[in-house]
């Protein structure tokens, strides 16, 4: 019922002092910070500064040791959370695809609305052929995830991932693991995504992208935000020097 | 035609009394061979439909999260891998066979609710069915954990994601073992010559037992007949290896 109460004018999702510990690594030490309806937030930060550790624990993938995540207004890692509720408004997107090899692309992007919303499968397999043709892969639907290049399989992941028709989609580094040429095909999805109001979480490490497409970049280093802000200062403006010294490796 | 053949292993069986094949001239001894062949053929394809599913449920129950459950199963595979599958059919139809419950269709007679054939279907697919488990799960171990966590993001429940993802997959990997299992389980069906079960091989002791100048035709027909039966299920398996073969996955 608490879901009911939340209004859009709040943030959707809302990560308060999260902290996170691995044994005795703690990879996340007080992370918080907002996203509204149909913001697109990206994440940078070195390798092994929490950043996927974060954004698993956003669908509960990953358990919090302290602090609270609320997307909307329903905290997440409530004992009595409703599980299916949650994954079926939070979409995620991995960098090795993770497609299910044994289906077809539609077959793929058709399973987990039957499976899971046991909806109908005519009008799944409608929604999944839209979605298809929207990641501009037409023509591939019976192909099979190792017939794909690593592009296309992202874009099927991503198909697979709207399906379920999401508030929030998380993208963890979706492109790390692709070839340049393929990189911009994946991006333009998303920023397809971004500019129909999609609400997106993205890490990543295409910093021209995220100067684009962002609404607001948040920086991660050893398992805090070091710096943030909306993509016209947080560029050219950083002042805490890991930030600095980051950007200048990567830019 | 049949005749000219029946009377020349007739002829045979005087001129070379070592080769009596009895079974091809006396149309008495043919029906018992149909009638162990048909055992054996029942015996072995009840077998490997129910180690095979045994193989699945246990592979399924060794993820559970009761440790209870786990160590259940670790307690079956144990006992019928470690001990021999000739004394397990004895102790199944003389120790458990005494404890079943007996019905009486003539109101005369007691007859055990289990026959000899049900004790020796039991035995071996519990048998063949612990090896099935350990080669499932060795299957489902193959099945990289980020594939099983694109599943568990969409909001596919455990079950789910074993039905429609792990276990497909992990079949296919376990294949070459299982056909392995199942041709030594279809050449264990044999050991249930000790609790009388009348298959091919007991029809054909009784045989030469009866006419001991058939005894090297039998030997000779007991080959023919294994050959044949593990080479077709060997052939099937292939064929069945090959229909599931993903196109652009695994070797
Ligand atoms: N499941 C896990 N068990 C133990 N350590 C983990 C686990 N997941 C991540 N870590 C550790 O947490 C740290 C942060 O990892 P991660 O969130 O993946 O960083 P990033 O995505 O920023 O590269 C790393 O040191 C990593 O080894
Ligand atoms: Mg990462």
């Amino acid at each position: 019922m608490n879901e009911r109460s939340w209004d859009p004018s709040r943030p959707i999702v809302s990560i308060r002092d999260v902290h996170k510990s691995f044994g005795d690594l703690e990879v996340l030490k007080g992370v918080s910070f907002d996203v509204m309806k149909g913001e697109v937030v990206c994440i940078i930060g070195p390798s092994g500064s929490g950043k996927s550790t974060l954004i698993r624990c956003v669908n509960a993938l990953n358990s919090i040791d302290r602090g609270s995540i609320l997307v909307e207004g329903q905290e997440v890692h409530a004992p009595d959370l409703d599980m299916l509720e949650l994954r079926r408004k939070v979409g995620m997107v991995f960098q090795q695809y993770n497609l299910f090899p044994h289906k077809t692309a539609l077959e793929n992007v058709m399973m987990a609305p039957v499976l899971v919303l046991k909806e109908p499968r005519r009008e799944v397999e409608e929604r999944a052929r839209t979605l298809i043709r929207k990641v501009r892969l037409d023509g591939k639907e019976s192909s099979y995830p190792g017939e794909l290049s690593g592009g296309q399989q992202q874009r099927v992941a991503i198909a697979r991932s709207l399906a379920m028709r999401p508030d929030v989609m998380l993208f963890d580094e979706i492109t790390a693991a692709l070839d340049p040429e393929t990189v911009k095909e994946v991006l333009v999805t998303i920023r397809e995504l971004a500019e129909e109001g999609m609400t997106c979480i993205l890490v990543t490490h295409e910093m021209g992208f995220a100067r684009e497409v962002a609404n607001h970049i948040y920086f991660t280093d050893r398992g805090v935000i070091v710096e943030h802000g909306p993509p016209a200062t947080f560029f050219t403006e950083a002042r805490d020097p890991r930030t600095r010294e980051f950007l200048s490796q990567i830019l | 035609m049949i005749e000219s053949v029946q009377a020349y292993f007739r002829a045979l069986a005087e001129t070379h009394p070592k080769w009596n094949f009895i079974y091809l001239y006396d149309p008495v001894q043919a029906a018992r061979i149909a009638e162990g062949l048909w055992m054996t053929l029942q015996l072995a394809v009840a077998c490997v439909v129910f180690s095979v599913l045994i193989g699945v449920a246990g592979a399924w129950l060794q993820g559970a999260r009761q440790a209870v459950v786990r160590a259940f199963v670790q307690g079956y595979i144990q006992f019928f891998r470690n001990t021999p599958p000739l004394i397990q059919l004895l102790f199944f139809y003389f120790a458990l066979g005494q404890f079943t419950p007996t019905y009486s269709p003539d109101g005369w007679l007691e007859v055990p609710v289990i026959s000899n054939v049900g004790w020796a279907i039991i035995s071996l697919s519990f048998f063949a069915g612990a090896f099935n488990v350990e080669i499932f799960r060795a299957g489902i171990e193959a099945i990289p954990e980020s594939t099983r966590e694109a599943a568990d993001a969409l909001g596919m429940s455990r079950l789910q994601i074993y039905v429609y993802v792990v276990f497909p997959l992990a079949f296919r990997v376990s294949l070459p073992a299982l056909n392995n299992n199942l041709v030594n389980l279809v050449k264990t069906t044999t050991q249930a010559i000790v609790i009388a079960v009348p298959e091919l091989l007991y029809q054909l002791v009784s045989m030469y037992n009866d006419y001991s100048t058939s005894q090297n035709a039998c030997m000779l027909l007991m080959f023919v007949v294994y050959i044949t039966l593990v080479g077709v299920l060997v052939l099937g398996m292939n064929r069945w290896e090959r229909a599931l073969r993903i196109p652009g996955y695994g070797a």
